[in-house]
């Protein structure tokens, strides 16, 4: 196959950045589209030229590095898989393939397609934990019975890889499905119940801080999200907050 | 030096608990004077980070991805174990360990795996208790499935992403520890070197990998949870970063490297398909619960397939070889990774090979389908003999298990393994070998510690599956917070480190002359090349069997290799950016010296040892045949170059399991 990619390179943060034509050729149907692109870095290297600079490392789908916007979608065109799982048998020859970074205020652009999402991080840290110590001696694993739905719905919840599809694809930028899967994961556990009230209200504290928009129910975050986190976590999520806010 | 592995006396079963009664103790307050660094966030890494700050400890953590929680161990899939006996089926703390040392092939040591086993159940307690979401029955009670090497099931998960959930949840314990200012996070930063202080490990020199900035760290101990090398092989299971440059570096300031050659070859991967291939993807054990392996028993079927000429569903069941049921009936297709690994290189080494390569047998889940499926239209009530309502309801079943294994397989494949059979091959996956520690996890350099897979001790020359998780965890929660502190003990007056030092200095000038050097150089190719060179040395000559003559021929080609690259390699850009490029290039170099004494210690180890298979060490069916007198742990020192390593050992006593042949016949 041959294409013609249009890339954004961006210095630093502080460089304007522009989109930049790249031809290549002889692409296999059978690479993954970070292969692809790993082709065209080392012609780009052996040129004398600088690589594009894009974030990836498990190349299964599962770390959450990878974080292309590809022809105005998350992860590219097809579903439920990270950009590390796209194959080039998904495009057709001569296609022009769109390539930028996430877009978010809360993302700042490192460098080309590389983003700063440690926003997500530090929501983390404000409330997205059960206070338990490392001590040996918590109680037996089997002596809290969980409802399998329940513990199959927290674990759905939990499966989200913090990737940043679903800021990236919203057009207020928000961060709700995010929070709203950690949330949700252990509101719905008997151990997470304990700092319930605390927890939503200082995690969206933090999303708000860090300059994620609202949700205004549009669905693009659950359509373009890799793992299929579900809009449900979001209104558990606001059920949580106004109760939390009722007590508060 | 003679190697002191320091293991407690006593009986194996109390070893643990008198070492925990006798060992100094810091008080509450002198632990907030006292600094410790941890690198990597994997398992270990993130579990040590949290247990230390929860301690009060100051905790400086580092990790070269954006976020802790991006750490290889969130790729692991099929599951943790424990010696729970929730089942019943006769699991005991004994037989966890017993299993562990013997799936090890006799090379590990024996008090380190007791621990192991010993602590395992507190794992499971711990992980639940931080909101860990395990897989669940409909009593509610949490679930388990087999893996290879066992005749118990003790492997707990969550669907086909155990290691993600687990990781996650050591990941909100540092997360809170970070709230509350005990661990102080470095995102995006590498390490780059260990500084020495009289002796004793007391920092390390790190690159921000966003500015280019180097800096120096103290502390008064270094914890390395940096993980394995397998990326020495460039195709491998292991994320692109993963690296040995914080270990070897390690090695490189006196730390013994142990055991290199062990390295795990996973025997259910999905095959190579091309040149342009930049990792392998594994598709768990847990598949071998429920998938059959087999390979055409007629060459001529085998041609129609790769022809695609005939479908394997087309196949007859006499037709077919289920190799690993015919030449280990007790174990089947749950023989541990290192004999499954073999037995399928030795089918496609014949001829039988199902794909374009030749290096592909299938895991088929029919059989699965339809046991499943009856069960289900039993419940349900209905009919057991629509064998398309029976296939349909198994597969659901099936779904829910490992759904997202098959959704990965039909991405990367472009087939559905609903509908037809995987094809999988054996790859790179894990490095038993690693740094020498003592029962303290400690190095043999006072105050450098080695947790996880950056360790060497527990697996011996094969781990089991699931086996990982519980490492990791294992030293970090429960091992190292105890270790650590016996020798923190002596540190209460010693105030902060100061990084104003000449030992700071001359490391930190060293870490810049390396970096000016590669940048400076200007050669004609990229870092890739240079590493797809020698991953393809490596798995030729040094892969699933290997033999004097290639070793020998290795160790010359990879020290060639090195210094073409020093000659030749291109970093462009520059230091002072984001600057993947010469990340990776500091990397490559030290894979190029591992690669080395890999191949020196594989030559060195006349025998046969789970993954450390040499063709001239075998029955005549094919097993390894393991030696007496290579009983012991090979620790090489550092000289200079990998060439001159000095070999120490450590002889392995076995006192509480007879060491016999390992069969799983």
């Amino acid at each position: 196959m041959n294409l013609n990619l249009k890339i954004w390179r961006q210095k630093n943060a502080s460089d304007k950045g522009k989109m930049v034509d790249y031809p290549i050729s002889d692409v296999s149907p059978d690479m993954s589209f970070l292969e692809m692109l790993d082709v065209l870095n080392n012609e780009l290297i052996e040129k004398g030229d600088e690589p594009v600079s894009f974030d990836h490392d498990c190349r299964e789908g599962i770390c959450g590095s990878c974080s292309l916007y590809i022809n105005g979608e998350a992860h590219g065109p097809d579903r439920l898989i990270t950009t590390c799982q796209l194959h080039m048998r998904t495009f057709k020859d001569g296609e022009t393939i769109v390539i930028e970074p996430w877009r978010a205020k809360a993302f700042p652009v490192i460098k080309d397609l590389v983003v700063d999402r440690t926003a997500f991080d530090r929501i983390q840290h404000a409330g997205g934990f059960i206070s338990v110590n490392t001590s040996g001696n918590t109680i037996d694993a089997n002596s809290i019975p969980i409802n399998k739905q329940d513990a199959d719905d927290a674990f759905s919840a939990a499966t989200c890889i913090g990737c940043g599809a679903c800021v990236a694809s919203c057009k207020n930028s928000s961060a709700m499905l995010f929070v709203g899967a950690k949330v949700s994961q252990f509101a719905l556990l008997p151990q997470g119940k304990v700092e319930a009230t605390d927890r939503v209200l200082n995690m969206v504290k933090q999303m708000d801080e860090e300059g994620f928009g609202n949700c205004t129910n549009t669905g693009a975050c659950e359509v373009e999200c890799p793992k299929g986190i579900s809009l449900e976590n979001i209104a558990r999520m606001n059920r949580e907050y106004l109760s939390a806010s009722l007590k508060g | 030096m003679a190697l002191d592995s320091k293991i407690p006396k006593g009986p194996i079963a109390d070893k643990w608990t008198n070492y925990k009664n006798k060992i100094d103790l810091v008080n509450p307050a002198n632990k907030r004077n006292i600094d410790v660094i941890v690198v990597g966030t994997g398992l270990a890494g993130g579990s040590a980070a949290a247990t230390l700050a929860e301690l009060g400890y100051n905790v400086k953590a580092f990790c070269f991805q954006d976020s802790p929680r991006r750490a290889h161990s969130i790729a692991a899939q099929g599951g943790i174990n424990a010696a729970k006996n929730y089942q019943g089926d006769g699991d005991s703390t004994y037989r966890l360990f017993y299993d562990t040392v013997k799936g090890g092939d006799y090379r590990s040591r024996e008090a380190n795996v007791y621990r192991l086993a010993e602590v395992s159940t507190n794992i499971i307690d711990q992980c639940v208790a931080q909101g860990v979401p395990f897989a669940r029955e409909y009593g509610g009670l949490l679930d388990n499935r087999s893996f290879g090497g066992v005749l118990v099931s003790r492997t707990f998960y969550a669907a086909g992403q155990t290691g993600q959930q687990l990781l996650l949840g050591a990941y909100s314990a540092m997360n809170r520890q970070i709230g509350r200012g005990k661990i102080k996070m470095y995102n995006r930063h590498e390490m780059l070197d260990v500084v020495k202080v009289d002796g004793k490990a007391r920092g390390i020199i790190t690159r921000n990998l966003i500015n280019g900035d180097i800096e120096r760290h103290s502390a008064h101990a270094v914890v390395l949870g940096t993980g394995g090398y397998g990326n020495v092989f460039f195709l491998s299971t292991n994320a692109m970063g993963s690296n040995v440059t914080a270990a070897w570096k390690a090695h490189k300031r006196g730390a013994h490297f142990a055991n290199p050659c062990y390295t795990q070859i996973h025997p259910t991967c999905i095959p190579v398909s091309g040149d342009h291939q930049s990792k392998l993807t594994l598709m768990s054990e847990s598949l071998r619960n429920d998938g059959r392996i087999w390979v055409p028993k007629h060459k001529k079927d085998v041609e129609a397939i790769r022809n695609k000429t005939l479908k394997p569903t087309q196949l007859a069941e006499e037709d077919r070889d289920y190799y690993l049921e015919r030449r280990y009936p007790a174990f089947g297709n749950l023989v541990p990774r290192d004999v499954a690994s073999r037995a399928a290189k030795e089918r496609s080494d014949a001829g039988f090979g199902v794909n374009a390569t030749g290096e592909a047998v299938y895991l088929d889940f029919a059989s699965a389908f339809m046991r499943y499926g009856k069960e289900q239209a039993h419940i349900k009530g209905l009919n057991e003999n629509d064998d398309a309502l029976v296939k349909k309801l198994g597969q659901e079943i099936v779904k829910a298990k490992y759904g997202n294994l098959f959704q990965m397989y039909e991405k990367i494949v472009d087939e559905n393994p609903y509908e037809t059979p995987m094809m999988i091959y054996p790859a790179v996956h894990y490095t038993m070998g690693g740094l020498w520690v003592d029962y303290n996890l400690m190095t043999n350099v006072p105050g450098l510690y080695a947790i996880g897979e950056a360790n060497f001790s527990d697996h011996g020359a094969n781990r089991l599956g699931a086996s990982a998780l519980m490492q990791g965890l294992a030293d970090g929660y429960f091992v190292l917070p105890y270790t650590i502190g016996d020798y923190l003990a002596d540190d209460i007056r010693t105030g902060p480190i100061s990084t104003d030092s000449k030992e700071f200095e001359e490391v930190e000038n060293e870490v810049r002359k390396n970096l000016d050097h590669l940048i400076n150089n200007n050669g004609t190719h990229s870092v890739d090349y240079f590493h797809r060179k020698l991953g393809k040395i490596m798995w030729n000559k040094c892969g699933m069997a290997r033999n004097a003559e290639d070793l020998k021929s290795a160790i010359i080609e990879i020290s060639e290799l090195r210094s073409e690259f020093w000659k030749d390699v291109r970093v462009p850009g520059t230091q002072n950016e984001f600057n993947e490029e010469l990340a990776k290039a500091g990397r490559v170099a030290d894979f190029l010296e591992l690669g080395e004494l890999f191949a020196k210690d594989a030559l060195q180890r006349e025998e046969s040892a789970g993954g450390h298979f040499r063709d001239e060490y075998q029955t005549p069916e094919g097993e390894a045949v393991r030696k007496k007198e290579f009983q012991y742990v090979s620790a090489w020192e550092y000289k200079g170059e990998p060439k001159d390593a000095v070999l120490h050992k450590e002889e392995l006593e076995y006192e509480n399991i007879k060491v016999k042949e390992r069969s799983y016949k």
